[in-house]
């Protein structure tokens, strides 16, 4: 589902590259932690998923799709088949919980018809089901994180990519988060976490990739956050 | 494509934007305003070309008994003379007709020109005017044959083309248009920058909004199809409002004051000003469009 061969990422602006000759398999329906600290290219690492960045070296795959062969007007349809969540949410804030997952399905062109038979089903499935006409600012930051998600899966995409969605939740609330993230991994869809809270990478068991100053360090089935941790 | 979203956010973008969207309707309607007050110099010389050409003749006066021209030698110009310059412009086959204008007949006309001011006619006898030949031309800018066939011949003082008379007319004309067209010009730079402003100040202002949309795949023309047709939208609204100036000008100025003052001469007509129109229409649209197509693809890339 996703592969990156010795890929490298340098910035014009540092010397030393994000991404050092990282190579990393996940297959379809695995669920992924990406652990590391900050700078150790966690962010970039998904970044080049998307194509919102171009390695400087090697290959990622995508989906079935080279990325380096993918011409820029074929990136929006890449990016349907990839959700995405964030630690600062990312709502519209002039729009109520349903029309922020609306958004989703409008922007890329969905009818009406559409719109209002799947986003209730997906409100329903993050646990929000009644709560369509709040505000995003009249939701707790975990309701707000769970109207995120459902307008990250709303399209029914085959990767869900998160980079760290616990990072401004209190421990319970992110475990809350960490269920609806695995209810939606055993759909079938490929989930990749990008993420600091060693509590949940090790109460989760799942398979860990640590980064540290671009390098693949460590990667593990049935990981934890740290050894000795 | 789903029109009723894009229209929407159309809607969201220009009311949040009104002022900077007023500003760019005021640029490009003045810059069009002038724009099309060029165009509309050009037909006004050129309906006066065409009314004007078909009536300036070339005059040839001829000596008196006082000229002072050297080809005059002192003396008024003999029966013979006049015969002969009769015969040989005649036989140019540049010139139409020729008709002879006798003293008398100069006379007559002078006095009728002037009968507000009596004291000048008196002062004028028939012997004062010359006599001359009135020539027409088959083609009115061909006047610099004649002259060179006629100026030097004796018996000529002097061969006078009316049309250069207009001339210097049609170049104040001419000149107005220039001026109307440079303003123009830098009004329309003013405009372009300010469109590209404005979609940049726009753009950031829905940063969080496009951000999302390119995340989930929205495409490019999706993403980028409100802001450019609001640019468009803007630039029409402009070029609704020069429209409106030009056929104000037309009405009140042309219609309403210069033509009952100056019944003699041709004005534009509505035809011409209608021809105007479409190209302000293009022009503001194209304006727009193009500031606004360059602005997002340097600042809404994907």
């Amino acid at each position: 589902m996703i592969r990156l061969e010795n890929v490298t990422k340098s910035y014009p602006t540092s010397t030393r590259p994000a991404l050092d000759d990282v190579t990393v398999e996940i297959d379809k329906g695995e669920f992924v932690f990406l652990v590391g600290s900050s700078g150790s290219g966690k962010s970039t690492f998904l970044r080049l998923l998307l194509k919102e960045e171009v390695p400087t070296g090697g290959h990622v795959h995508v989906a079935g799709k080279d990325l380096h062969k993918l011409s820029s007007w074929k990136v929006p349809a890449l990016r349907r088949s990839i959700g995405c969540v964030f630690q600062d949410f990312r709502l519209l804030p002039n729009k109520t919980v349903f029309q922020n997952v609306a958004f989703a399905l409008e922007v890329i062109g969905k009818p009406r018809s559409v719109v209002d038979k799947v986003v209730p089903e997906v409100l329903e499935l993050v646990g929000l089901d009644g709560k369509g006409k709040r505000m995003p600012d009249e939701l707790s930051g975990g309701e707000q994180q769970r109207v995120a998600v459902a307008r990250a899966f709303v399209n029914r995409p085959m990767i869900l990519l998160a980079d760290e969605p616990t990072g401004n939740l209190d421990p319970s609330t992110s475990v809350g988060i960490m269920k609806l993230l695995d209810r939606i991994n055993r759909t079938g869809t490929t989930v990749v976490m990008a993420t600091h809270d060693a509590a949940i990478v090790d109460s989760m068991r799942r398979r860990v990739v640590e980064l540290s100053d671009g390098r693949v360090v460590r990667d593990q089935s049935r990981g934890v956050y740290g050894y000795g941790a | 494509m789903r029109a009723q979203f894009v229209l929407s956010e159309i809607g969201i973008g220009l009311r949040r934007n009104l002022t900077m969207t007023i500003a760019v309707v005021v640029t490009v309607a003045i810059s069009l305003a002038l724009f099309g007050s060029g165009l509309l110099i050009r037909a006004q010389v050129e309906a006066m070309k065409d009314f004007w050409y078909d009536k300036v003749e070339v005059s040839v006066y001829l000596c008196g008994e006082s000229s002072q021209a050297a080809t005059c030698g002192g003396a008024a110009v003999t029966q013979q003379q006049r015969d002969e310059i009769q015969a040989d412009l005649e036989a140019m086959p540049e010139v139409d007709t020729v008709f002879y204008e006798s003293q008398e007949e100069a006379y007559a006309q002078f006095r009728e020109q002037f009968e507000d001011s009596p004291d000048l006619v008196e002062n004028v006898t028939a012997e004062a005017l010359p006599e001359s030949f009135r020539v027409k031309l088959q083609d009115p800018t061909q006047f610099a044959i004649v002259a060179s066939a006629f100026a030097q011949r004796p018996g000529v003082e002097e061969v006078q083309d009316q049309k250069a008379l207009l001339e210097g007319f049609f170049n104040v004309l001419n000149k107005l248009q220039l001026i109307a067209l440079i303003i123009a010009g830098v009004q329309v730079v003013a405009a372009v920058l300010l469109i590209s402003n404005t979609i940049r100040v726009a753009a950031f202002s829905r940063r969080r909004e496009t951000g999302i949309m390119r995340l989930v795949g929205a495409s490019n023309l999706y993403i980028q199809l409100p802001f450019l047709l609001e640019g468009v939208l803007a630039g029409l609204v402009g070029a609704g409002f020069a429209a409106g100036a030009l056929v104000a000008v037309k009405a009140v100025l042309v219609d309403g004051q210069l033509r009952p003052n100056f019944p003699v001469i041709a004005f534009v007509g509505w035809s011409d000003v209608l021809a105007i129109l479409p190209w302000l229409f293009l022009t503001g649209m194209l304006l727009a469009g193009l500031s606004s197509f360059v602005t997002l693809r340097r600042h809404l890339r994907v």
